[in-house]
């Protein structure tokens, strides 16, 4: 069968499994995304930066404080999502009122400032970071070598999605978050405090950002710039999948992962613009994204 | 003036009202809306607000939510001014609010609309009497909130603040747009919540319906308590009314 399609097996597991790692960073960054513009309205321009710090954090943890991978994962988004909630509290708060594009253009200038701190005193060659010992080497599967890491890395995204989903659409606190973003003024004439709802979220989705950058510290170099290059994509994902929507959020980035990967495989040259193209057919057909609703 | 006729009427028959409104005024962005409301409203009573479309009834128990830009006034609730508080520190005194779209979530299941509303209070209805005041809910637990037939979103809208323990309960036009044999439900609805001591102020364009569950009536124009009305002598009045709301 391979050889019909004219592609070794190796190749085309291969593509698969680096696709569905993409997909998975694609997944956790488009989920916080897709959170934040819910309650907040606001197209989050420092998700990248957060994102790359959640990595910078996991390599200070190690290399000044001697803090392994497994303590880094729990607290990187802990620290990067309290900046997350200082930047909420001290800036977003104060232009919710105003137009979608203050908050833009506001979240753009500091994903910038933070970027250029992180180069000057890092530099942009990238900062190495080893695989934890506990997720070295890899399985033959027969078909394919599987790297542990990898593994590890979209099976950990899967489930924090699905946690995240889950959160949002079964539990008690996920229908406040559910309702204040329907209907902020009601929900708040019901006794629900609205504000402090907003700063958890973002703090929250700031967090699944650090999280993504954690998981790709050992893939990726640490590097100032590695979330600049990524969010263009996952906006891409935000928009095929619609704003605001938890599950599409999920399904698209996984899913534009490995079509990705796989357009490696049969049109290497199209890999890099494939999720655009798609992007563009998605928006004449339903401009509201696959999953989207529209208002 | 009108107004101060109204004022020195005995509003609220001994002691203090639960709720006092005094020279309210309200804004939506640039545009006044409320010139000056006064009402009181006495514990355990059920007292509508009657008026023209537009005349501001609407606005004022927005206001006295806190769900409107800018307000002026005074509002004392328990006793307790209200006028600086934000809505949610409104509702946590025990102001239950039944917007006039019904305010219904499409993201939530019944269920979870039901559920929402967070204890402000104890004394709140227990959930299995507010199925009995409304079986059609306890049906439809699992369908989304705005699959609902307007009346039982409606009985959805008033059965989740039952729950809250709040006393007053603020309803904006539960009638309207509604079947006779619904609108029948939400009066008995609305005298048995009075039987239990529940305090009521009911926005209304159809005082036919207003005349089965209050005990006063405000007339609200342009703005201003024009007058106000006991339930008993609505009859003896009746053209005095057909005036104020045009009928």
């Amino acid at each position: 069968m391979f050889e019909l399609l004219g592609v070794p097996p190796q190749a085309l597991f291969g593509q698969v499994l680096l696709g569905l790692i993409n997909g998975s960073f694609y997944a956790i960054l488009s989920l916080g995304l897709a959170v934040i513009f819910g309650l907040l309205n606001i197209i989050n321009f420092a998700h990248g930066a957060q994102y790359m710090m959640g990595a910078f954090v996991a390599w200070m943890c190690l290399n000044y404080l001697g803090v392994n991978y497994w303590a880094a994962l729990l607290l990187a988004p802990i620290v990067v999502g309290a900046t997350g909630i200082v930047i909420e509290r001290v800036f977003l708060a104060r232009i919710a009122k105003y137009d979608h594009l203050y908050g833009l253009l506001l979240t753009f200038g500091l994903a910038l400032i933070i970027q250029g701190l992180f180069r000057n005193y890092y530099g942009s060659s990238g900062l190495p970071y080893g695989i934890p010992p506990q997720l070295t080497g890899g399985h033959n599967l027969g078909f394919m070598f599987l790297p542990t890491y990898r593994g590890w890395v979209v099976v950990a995204s899967l489930v924090i999605c699905l946690a995240t989903w889950f959160m949002i659409e079964k539990t008690k606190l996920g229908a406040y978050l559910r309702a204040a973003t329907e209907n902020p003024t009601l929900t708040q004439a019901f006794g629900i405090n609205v504000p402090l709802l907003v700063t958890l979220t973002y703090g929250f989705g700031v967090a699944l950002a650090a999280f993504a950058g954690v998981l790709a510290a050992p893939i990726y170099a640490v590097n100032p710039n590695m979330g600049a290059d990524l969010i263009i994509v996952v906006f891409a994902v935000v928009v095929i999948g619609g704003m605001g929507s938890i599950m599409g959020a999920i399904v698209t980035g996984f899913s534009l992962g490995l079509i990705e990967g796989l357009t490696k495989v049969f049109y290497p040259e199209a890999s890099s613009t494939v999720i655009f193209i798609i992007m563009v057919l998605v928006l004449l057909v339903k401009p509201a994204g696959l999953f989207g609703r529209t208002a | 003036m009108a107004t101060e006729a109204v004022l020195e009427r005995p509003a609220v028959a001994g002691g203090k009202p639960l709720l006092a409104v005094r020279e309210l005024e309200a804004w939506y962005g640039e545009s006044h809306v409320l010139h000056g409301i006064d009402l009181d409203v006495g514990e355990g009573e059920v007292v509508t607000l009657l008026g023209r479309n537009g005349a501001g009834k609407t606005t004022t128990l927005k206001s006295i939510m806190g769900v409107i830009g800018k307000r002026k006034g005074s509002i004392t609730f328990a006793g307790q001014e209200t006028i600086q508080l934000p809505s949610r520190a409104i509702a946590r005194l025990g102001i239950g609010y039944v917007p006039e779209e019904r305010g219904i979530y499409s993201t939530l299941s019944v269920e979870e609309n039901l559920m929402l509303p967070p204890q402000v209070k104890p004394g709140g209805l227990p959930v299995e009497q507010i199925f009995t005041l409304f079986p059609n809910l306890k049906e439809r637990l699992k369908s989304q909130g705005t699959k609902l037939s307007g009346g039982e979103q409606q009985m959805l809208a008033i059965g989740r603040i039952l729950r809250t323990g709040a006393n007053l309960l603020l309803l904006d036009e539960p009638t309207e747009g509604l079947a006779p044999v619904i609108i029948d439900q939400i009066g008995a609805t609305i005298r048995m919540l009075k039987q239990k001591g529940f305090t009521i102020v009911l926005v209304e364009q159809n005082f036919r319906f207003a005349q089965t569950v209050a005990d006063r009536h405000y007339i609200v124009e342009q703005g201003k308590v024009i007058d106000m009305i006991p339930n008993a002598d609505l009859d003896a009045n009746i053209d005095k009314l057909h005036t104020y709301l045009g009928v």
